[in-house]
């Protein structure tokens, strides 16, 4: 594929440079109009050039309930991440290196229940949360997005633990090495990079989620996404504050994702492809 | 120090129609260095696995030391592993990696310094202390390997074709270098390798195994000039011994076949007149074959020459001798080119005679038992 | 010796109650993961299923009792379910094709090795997936699609047309299209691994083969791109039957009902209606509907594990 002529080296750039630019400019006209004033936001007349001013973030960081929503956030992914860190690393560690016969189904039956639809479990969860008066409150949503993430996490550490070579395990095995030490001492620190990408998916995917927090919460357990979708009928009002907000919120997310792009292809296909 | 004795040792997987490994019977001497080769699958690495514990055995005893180690835990037996892959913990220093065992067992630190110095300075891996696995070379993490294995000054040592990952070069020099370490240390080793060289090379005794099942435990030499099957004989030396299927005929006084003509010697002709079969594998050795001129002796094979590989010091032909290509050892100065029709001649009492059904040697020499003790 | 006799005699003890606890072991390790899932997840479907033949509204105290199969029959009757089915399959199946083609066309044009900075192209190309779908949603109804400020209709004022209101004239298609824009990254990032597993020298023998640019796509890369392809479509199916964040921020499944889905139904079901019986069995329709396609993608996974183990 070497040969490719001047013309259609040129024409290839082009073509890959404004896809790129295409996808990414409601994402960069987002982050622009954060930077205006609210009438210019909405100006009939789009505004590439104007004079920018934080006032809109001032708002978003001061007057507003932002820090509330984003702790809340922070707290739910950080929360159901950990979790599902800690109730994976022991599950795949049995699944990579303590095989069985019900290995295989154990795995499969993880990774479909997350082909279960958030519908088909909404109204029994909302009743029970209701009665556990969990409605509302950010342990809520963390539980909901441990179960959510957790055949993700189990999938991908899975899969970065079977890279671990059997020998290994087992010269540490001889060398007096107790289950314990092999997960904490041997497991754990090999496939730290694993475990840290694993973890950094499964802050993106809870971060961004919409369903579980519009639906179970309201304000006191509310994260980011309820926040910024209260903005919904602002039809030509506080664009700029919208836009602040908005991006507040998205941006620590992407590019958290622009450094997991391959484990989020990884563990969002469950292994179906290779 | 300690001995380690296998007694009918056997292992089913489960689920599988037949035993992986069958009666595995060998005792060793205190301080000897046993070596197991066969080729891939015919159960070795099994062996060496349950005697680690890394297995378990489903059939028989294994004792260490005199003690029965059934069911106790890789860790309890007293026993030092060195993988085929080293299985460093890439994660830790050279010296930490040394250590991971003592720091389990809760030496003290000087304790753990000392034996980790000690053993360094052994193997001469004092610079690499602390380094990762990551920086070192094939045969520098060789040698810690072997370095983590010593410092806990185990009872047995158990070695999985420790040399296989390394250039052939490497391979010859950490031949050596076992050997002497073993010699130093004098601690009772069990060596799983593939390679026949490394076995005779390296082994006090050697263990050939086939499809779970050993074939012969003896001396270096005695494998090589009694063998007790067919099997052994054509895997131990190289190149391979000849095998030709040959009629008996004379009451045991010739053996032939298409091309050649065989005479056998006194003790081999009472041999065949015993066996009384009118067929037999008749087995000789590369280097006992030679030119010979055509007609005049009575033992000869003739065929047109297929391959000539000089190697400096000594030149291989194929004969094509009846259907079977055989392989003979020739002196560098004796030109032959391929398509030249040659007569190899082999001295009586060089033949190997085996039996054609069980291919069992008719030389006398049952399997395990050995004559060079 | 004779107390390491005696040691190794209770050691042996131990391992050996050991073995025989070995599956309880296996059960302390992977047991909190399972039982975590099944209290999450199976417990409530098996509870939804039970609501599903209940009389149970919120707001009606006193409608109680077993419903047999009123509510599925209800939902069935409900023309506002059946536009939701077609609309759920109307969005699935549209935003399927439309980020497969993109996201093929994507992956191919950021392989190619002559893409000066593709790595950097991909990256930013690939940024909508990491937008929080309700962002997306704002973004596209307010600052790309509003009739009087958005950008679109600034563009079409441009071009001397008459802006549209695309989440009203065209809502579906205006939603699609939102879909696509998020998901295209998926499919490319996927397609764009296996691609790059397409080995050089193959390509390089189809080239001597005397094989064009075109032919070599079609018949050295496309073939390898059937699997993951397949994988795409069925992954893709079970995220977009789900999608609700979007919908919720632009067009709160309007108007009318002309972007609803299952998921937005059953929500509208249980929280404006609470009708609680009535959104189980909905919420049964769409747990079949992606349960067909689980089944293709289980047996997929299943395949790939054992050959690789």
């Amino acid at each position: 594929m070497n040969k490719m002529s001047w013309p259609g080296k040129i024409g290839v750039n082009l073509l890959a440079w404004l896809v790129s630019i295409l996808m990414f400019f409601p994402i960069f006209w987002l982050i622009l109009s954060s930077f205006k004033t609210n009438a210019l936001a909405a100006a009939r007349e789009p505004a590439f050039i104007f004079s920018p001013t934080m006032a809109s973030y001032v708002n978003a960081l001061v007057n507003s309930n932002y820090w509330h929503y984003a702790l809340n956030s922070v707290y739910t992914a950080v929360g159901s991440t950990l979790l599902c860190v800690v109730l994976g690393v022991p599950a795949a560690y049995s699944m990579a290196f303590r095989r069985s016969k019900r290995t295989d189904f154990t795995l499969l039956w993880m990774l479909s229940t997350k082909m279960l639809p958030a519908v088909g479990v909404l109204v029994p969860i909302y009743i029970v949360y209701k009665n556990l008066h969990l409605l509302d409150s950010a342990l809520g949503l963390t539980l909901i997005y441990t179960a959510m993430n957790l055949p993700i996490v189990v999938w991908l550490l899975y899969t970065y633990f079977k890279d671990v070579p059997g020998e290994i395990l087992e010269a540490a095995e001889i060398d007096g090495a107790s289950l314990v030490d092999n997960i904490v001492r041997i497991v754990t620190p090999l496939a730290l990079p694993g475990i840290i990408s694993t973890g950094l998916l499964a802050i993106v995917l809870a971060w961004n989620e919409a369903f579980w927090a519009i639906n179970i919460t309201n304000v006191h357990g509310a994260t980011l996404s309820v926040f910024v979708s209260g903005f919904k009928s602002a039809r030509g009002q506080f664009w700029a504050n919208m836009s602040a907000a908005s991006t507040l919120s998205v941006l620590p997310i992407l590019v958290a994702g622009w450094f997991t792009q391959r484990q989020l292809v990884r563990g969002l296909t469950f292994g179906a492809v290779k | 120090m300690a001995v380690v004795e296998l007694s009918n040792v056997g292992k089913r997987y489960p689920g599988a129609e037949s035993l992986a490994v069958e009666d595995f019977n060998l005792t060793s001497e205190d301080g000897e260095f046993v070596v197991l080769v066969g080729p891939s699958g015919c159960g070795k690495t099994t062996t060496m696995r349950m005697i680690a514990g890394l297995e378990e055995h489903t059939e028989g005893a294994i004792k260490i030391g005199g003690r029965d180690v059934t069911g106790v835990a890789p860790k309890d037996r007293d026993i030092a592993m060195v993988f085929q892959s080293y299985a460093l913990y890439p994660h830790m220093t050279v010296r930490d990696n040394m250590a991971f065992s003592l720091k389990l067992k809760k030496y003290a630190k000087s304790d753990i310094k000392k034996r980790v110095d000690d053993a360094a300075a052994v193997l001469g891996i004092e610079p690499l202390l602390d380094r990762k696995p990551r920086a070192l070379s094939g045969g520098q993490r060789q040698r810690v390997a072997l370095g983590r294995a010593i410092v806990r000054q185990p009872q047995v040592f158990l070695m999985d074709e420790p040399l296989s990952n390394l250039d052939a070069k490497l391979r010859v020099d950490m031949r050596a270098e076992i050997v002497k370490l073993h010699r130093k240390l004098g601690v009772t080793t069990f060596y799983v390798t593939h390679d026949q060289t490394e076995a005779m090379t390296m082994g006090q005794r050697i263990a050939v195994m086939k499809d779970g099942l050993v074939q012969q435990i003896d001396s270096p030499n005695t494998l090589y000039q009694h063998p007790a099957n067919l099997f052994v004989a054509g895997f131990i030396g190289t190149p391979s011994m000849n095998f030709l299927t040959a009629e008996v005929s004379d009451n045991g006084q010739a053996l032939s076949g298409p091309d050649f003509q065989l005479a056998t010697d006194g003790p081999r002709r009472s041999v065949l007149a015993d066996h009384g079969q009118t067929q037999v594998w008749a087995g000789i050795r590369p280097e006992h074959l030679h030119l010979s001129d055509s007609e005049s002796a009575d033992n000869r094979m003739q065929g047109q020459v297929e391959v000539v590989e000089p190697l400096g010091a000594m030149t291989m032909i194929q004969v094509l001798i009846g259907d079977t290509r055989v392989t003979a050892q020739i002196k560098p100065h004796q030109m032959v080119a391929m398509g030249d029709t040659v007569t190899l001649g082999c001295p009586s009492d060089k033949l190997y005679l085996f039996d054609k059904d069980s291919e069992m040697t008719l030389h006398g020499i049952d399997i395990g038992q050995s004559d060079a003790h | 010796m004779a107390t390491r006799a005696i040691r190794s005699t209770v050691k042996t003890r131990q391992r050996q109650l050991g073995k025989a606890s070995q599956g309880m072991i296996s059960f302390l390790l992977i047991g909190p993961a399972v039982v975590y899932l099944f209290v999450w997840m199976l417990v409530p479907l098996a509870m939804t299923i039970y609501y599903s033949f209940r009389n149970y509204n919120l707001i009606r105290p006193t409608f109680t009792g077993w419903a047999g199969i009123a509510n599925y029959a209800n939902v069935l009757a409900d023309p506002d379910f059946l536009s939701a089915f077609i609309n759920t399959l109307v969005l699935v199946v549209a935003s399927l094709i439309l980020t497969i083609l993109f996201g093929l066309f994507f992956a191919v044009l950021y392989n190619n090795e002559h893409v000066f900075g593709r790595n950097i192209l991909r990256t930013f190309a690939a940024s909508p997936f990491f937008i929080m779908p309700v962002v997306t949603g704002l973004i596209w109804s307010n600052l790309m699609m509003n009739p009087s400020f958005g950008l679109l209709a600034a563009l079409w004022r441009g071009l001397g047309l008459v802006p549209i209101d695309f989440l009203a004239q065209f809502p579906m298609p205006s939603l699609v299209g939102i879909v696509t824009w998020q998901w295209t990254p998926f499919a490319m990032l996927v397609l764009l691994a296996s691609l790059s597993g397409v080995p050089e020298d193959l390509k390089e023998a189809a080239g001597l083969d005397g094989a064009g640019a075109w032919k070599t796509f079609r018949h050295i890369v496309l073939p390898q791109l059937g699997r993951p392809l397949y994988a795409v479509v069925m992954l893709e199916s079970i995220f977009f039957l789900v999608i609700f964040g979007q919908i919720y921020v632009t067009t709160s499944g309007g108007p009318g009902t002309a972007t609803t889905n299952l998921p937005y139904y059953i929500y509208l079901q249980a929280f404006s209606a609470y009708n609680i019986g009535a959104a189980s069995a909905g919420a049964i329709f769409a747990v079949i509907l992606a349960n067909i396609v689980a089944i293709f993608l289980v047996r997929m996974i299943y395949s790939n594990i054992q050959e690789e183990a």
